[in-house]
């Protein structure tokens, strides 16, 4: 085994028992991004000379939990000193004066930073194709996409380019892509992660989350990023549990609730498939499945696609050439705005800022925004009820593997849709996980959705880590 | 036709919090543009706002004092709208949910008080500034302004009249200064006050077309801009036109109002809840707290001042405006000061002084126990009461003592008997014919002997004793 395809788990040990140095690991890392990024296009920046330096400072700390894992971070968060762009010819040249809250943690715990991984132009997207700044395909298919909008982060760790990274999750964001990628994606719960220096998509729905290898190591990611921060008004006040501490014990008796509004028509049948399997999987280990239903299902996409564009219509305001990033020239102050948001936004970006600022708008508001909300209510709700009858629910994480680059991009309504079984976790505010669960006959990983009650990442890691224990989907790799 | 005049104000007051109201700068006024920001107030990507909770308890203090009902939950919402100096794009400010609704502020004009009643108080922050002075065919943005904590207040339309908009803004500054919430400095801007007023025919219940007017940064200005544009709205209607939605500027220079934008363009400011901000909840146990670092408000100073000290409501009016005039006098009794004598020397001599340097009572050295000491001196007859206006004056300048001025100066009255009528004497023998006059009937002349004595003497002179004298001498 190549020292890149570590774990963090695995990494942790074999500085530990001094097989490895952080120095080694991290170089490895780099020999294999120069391998094989040319290719998958993974990374928008790489943070080469600062990592190998601190890789040589981990070495003189290595009883640190993260002393020299390199970890990619997607270029939607904040990180002194390298540039950070959101995908975006707005933020192009946008180096932050300070550091996020999620990075100033790994920092304190020794993680080398290896780079910054491509998204969606300010994570709007399911395929990443919507990046100023070039596609990043699929390891497992070329020809694919590796979903998004944190495609760059899981493609990232699917092809070893890294041994974890972080991702953010506004509707699905991280648990698509890691599907699509047959990697680990958690969504926290809202506010369980700190969201400062997230540059913000929809603010009451963004959440930032591990990408991983294993389940293990999306429970050592989380036990360091999670916590109340004095700097995020909306991240909880409440105790942070280790973890990986419930990781190994047995899921007997466990209800699994399975949404019968979920298995939709359109559906690809391999995937339904997976899932079922996956399912009687959880039965085989002592879990029982319940059918439940979360009936305003068939609203959500839709009160997403409003609150999510109103807060993004305001978030992204701030980009208007006056005090940084990209300012487009003007005759006068109106002309610069407009030729700087013209030139500087994508077409996804803009058709959204276009959607939020009319459904804010004065005499639509009550029809559009509030209406969302009050949908957004009845589905928090839907899992409330859902949840005095199970411990977790199981969903396919997408109706479908990755598709093909290009395929979607006419018809963006189609890719909102396919973030069907997602959009709900955010609107709730709970936590969901992916996993992988199966390949379709072509290859393509398949990735199964468990959800949790609110503050309850230990139940759906205990399940997710059983599944993955008792499968080995974890272990195939794309072959590059 | 006759009109009425309908006035409703918002007024913005810059709360004195050490910091900012979203992040953890310093308020700091004449610093080097954009050296009092950070990562949050400039705006950067990514960045959060966290509330500033003293903020919030002068608000709620505010909102106290004016006797509002205070919301036990309310919400910060987004305004948004582009300009340079608003670094994120929107302001956040409170729409829906303000913290504080309802109360009422009694303003008295020509004698009779009347009840203004308040429609909210609420949150928000302030903008930076642009700065188009010195910067070519570009503009500057300062953002050291951006993110200061901002109260407005906003009136009912009961307001009738300039007179009484110009009462209840001062009545309002001398409120939060009193309560210590805001410096209520109009000049700088830390106190700001725009209005809406329309006229209407009296008797008419329903409102006219009303005007937004903004920039009068002072009570002159407030109450000769709305005079100015009363005039000419009811110009218009005489002269059968239509009054038209707009903002309008004062401009003191011209002494005009002049329109800026018309409210057909105003922006549509898609407020929403800012989901980066709980909701603020205000318990029982919070009001009460703040409830108890309330101090004795203007109004009720002044009425206590009318009965405890038997001062005339003119006397109470003006000691009682500034907090700190209001401390001193009540110094000043307690160091065994007559009331009416302290009250005539301060709204007298001590204002004059202050005013002519422009201070304020407390950044002046003199303390009140001086000024007992010095009423005692002319109690005593050491000096007179003209001679203590010199004595004030010095005493005022240099921070000495009375009897320390009094001496040095060789002020001390001469209540010699033998030494003035000698005096007497030589004047009277100096003025023949006048002394003729007088013992004719011509009593007017006898200002003109005193006046003589007092040159002579260099006003030092008892006056009681050269009336006496004088009158004695004069009568035989």
């Amino acid at each position: 085994m190549e020292p890149y395809q570590l774990t963090i788990e695995e990494a942790r040990a074999a500085i530990g028992r001094s097989e490895i140095s952080p120095l080694e690991l991290t170089e490895a890392v780099f020999k294999r991004i120069e391998a094989v990024d040319e290719r998958i296009h993974s990374y928008l920046t790489l943070n080469k000379e600062n990592a190998l330096v601190r890789a040589r400072q981990a070495e003189n700390a290595p009883e640190q939990p993260l002393a020299g894992v390199p970890i990619a971070i997607k270029d939607n968060i904040c990180t002194e000193g390298v540039r950070t762009t959101c995908s975006s010819r707005i933020l192009e040249n946008f180096v932050p004066p300070y550091e996020s809250t999620v990075t100033t943690k790994l920092k304190a715990q020794g993680y080398v930073l290896t780079g910054k991984t491509n998204l969606d132009e300010f994570a709007m997207g399911s395929s990443t194709e919507n990046s100023a700044f070039g596609l990043t395909k699929n390891p497992w298919d070329m020809t694919r996409v590796p979903g998004g909008s944190s495609g760059g982060s899981a493609a990232a760790v699917a092809a070893d380019m890294c041994i974890a990274a972080l991702g953010s999750d506004t509707g699905g964001s991280i648990r698509q892509p890691a599907s699509f990628c047959g990697v680990v994606g958690l969504k926290p719960t809202y506010g369980r992660v700190s969201r400062y220096g997230l540059v913000a998509f929809a603010s009451s729905l963004d959440q930032i989350g591990p990408i991983t290898k294993t389940v293990k190591d999306s429970a050592i990611l989380l036990n360091v990023i999670s916590g109340h921060d004095p700097c995020d008004s909306t991240s909880a006040n409440m105790p942070v549990p280790d973890f990986t501490s419930g990781l190994g014990r047995d899921i007997k008796g466990m209800k699994f609730g399975v949404p019968k509004e979920y298995f939709i028509e359109g559906m690809d049948k391999e995937v339904g498939e997976s899932v079922k399997q996956a399912m009687n999987e959880l039965e085989s280990l002592g879990g029982i499945p319940v059918e439940i239903s979360l009936p305003h299902t068939e609203y959500a996409v839709a009160a997403y696609y409003i609150l999510a564009t109103s807060e993004a219509s305001s978030n992204l305001a701030r980009y208007d050439g006056v005090k940084y990033g990209l300012r487009a020239g003007g005759k006068d102050l109106l002309d610069m705005y407009m030729n700087t948001r013209q030139s500087g936004f994508g077409a996804e970006v803009k058709r959204r800022i276009i959607l939020g600022t009319y459904a804010l708008s004065s005499g639509y508001y009550d029809a559009y925004y509030k209406k969302a909300q009050q949908v957004r209510t009845l589905i928090k709700q839907d899992f409330e009820k859902a949840f005095e009858q199970v411990d977790i629910i199981v969903t396919p994480t997408s109706p479908t593997p990755a598709f093909r680059a290009g395929e979607k991009t006419d018809d963006p309504l189609r890719m909102y849709l396919a973030d069907i079984f997602t959009i709900s976790v955010n609107l709730a505010g709970v936590p969901g996980i992916s996993v992988p669960c199966g390949f379709t006959s072509q290859n393509l990983p398949v990735g199964l959705q468990i959800i949790g009650k609110h503050f309850d990442e230990e139940t759906i890691l205990k399940t997710a880590y059983a599944y993955e224990q008792a499968t080995d989907w974890h272990k195939r790799k794309p072959g590059l | 036709m006759q009109y009425e005049a309908v006035i409703g104000l918002e007024i913005h007051a810059q709360l004195l919090t050490e910091s900012k109201m979203f992040c953890g700068c310093p308020i700091k006024f004449g610093a080097e543009p954009n050296t009092q920001t950070c990562p949050v107030c400039i705006g950067m990507p990514g960045v959060l706002p966290v509330m500033n909770k003293k903020a919030i308890e002068y608000v709620i203090k505010t909102g106290l004092a004016v006797n509002c009902k205070i919301a036990p939950y309310s919400r910060f919402a987004r305004k948004n709208y582009f300009y340079p100096d608003l670094p994120k794009g929107y302001q956040i400010s409170q729409y829906e949910l303000p913290l504080c609704e309802g109360g009422g502020i009694g303003i008295t004009v020509n004698g009779s008080t009347r009840k203004i009643g308040l429609t909210r108080i609420h949150l928000e922050e302030d903008a930076g500034k642009n700065i188009h002075e010195g910067a070519g065919n570009h503009s500057f943005v300062d953002l050291n302004r951006a993110g200061t904590p901002l109260m407005e207040i906003v009136s009912e339309p009961d307001i009738r009249s300039p007179q009484e908009a110009a009462e209840f803004v001062k009545k309002l500054r001398a409120i939060v200064r009193y309560i210590g919430v805001c410096d209520g400095n109009m000049e700088q801007g830390s106190l700001r006050c725009d209005a809406n007023v329309s006229v209407r025919p009296i008797g008419q219940k329903e409102f006219g077309t009303k005007t937004e007017i903004k920039n009068m940064n002072s009570f002159r200005f407030v109450e000769k801009a709305l005079e100015y544009e009363i005039k000419r709205q009811i110009k218009v209607l005489n002269e059968g036109g239509r009054i038209i939605q707009e903002t309008r500027l004062w401009d003191s220079g011209k002494g005009i109002t002049e329109s800026m934008r018309s409210k057909e363009e105003a922006h549509d400011y898609r407020y929403f809840p800012d989901p980066d901000l709980v909701p603020v909840e205000v318990d029982d146990a919070w009001i009460e707290q703040i409830t108890a670092q309330l101090v004795e408000l203007p109004d009720a100073r002044r009425q206590r001042f009318i009965t405890q000290y038997s001062l005339p409501e003119q006397d109470a009016d003006l000691l009682t405006s500034e907090r700190s005039t209001a401390e001193w006098f009540e110094q000043a009794v307690k160091s065994g000061g007559d009331p009416k004598a302290v009250s005539n020397w301060m709204m007298g001599e001590f204002m004059r002084l202050l005013n002519e340097e422009g201070k304020q009572i407390d950044e002046s050295a003199l303390k009140p126990k001086q000024l007992v000491d010095m009423l005692a001196l002319i109690d005593k007859g050491t000096i007179s009461g003209k001679i203590a206006k010199t004595v004030f004056e010095e005493m005022y300048k240099t921070g000495k003592e009375a009897e320390a001025v009094v001496k040095e100066k060789g002020l001390v009255q001469i209540s010699d008997t033998a030494g003035i009528e000698a005096v007497i004497g030589e004047i009277l023998d100096k003025n023949p014919n006048e002394v003729e006059r007088f013992r004719a009937g011509d009593e007017k002349l006898m200002g003109f002997f005193v006046g003589q004595i007092m040159k002579a003497m260099k006003g030092k002179a008892n006056p009681a004793i050269v009336n006496e004298i004088l009158k004695k001498k004069l009568g035989s």
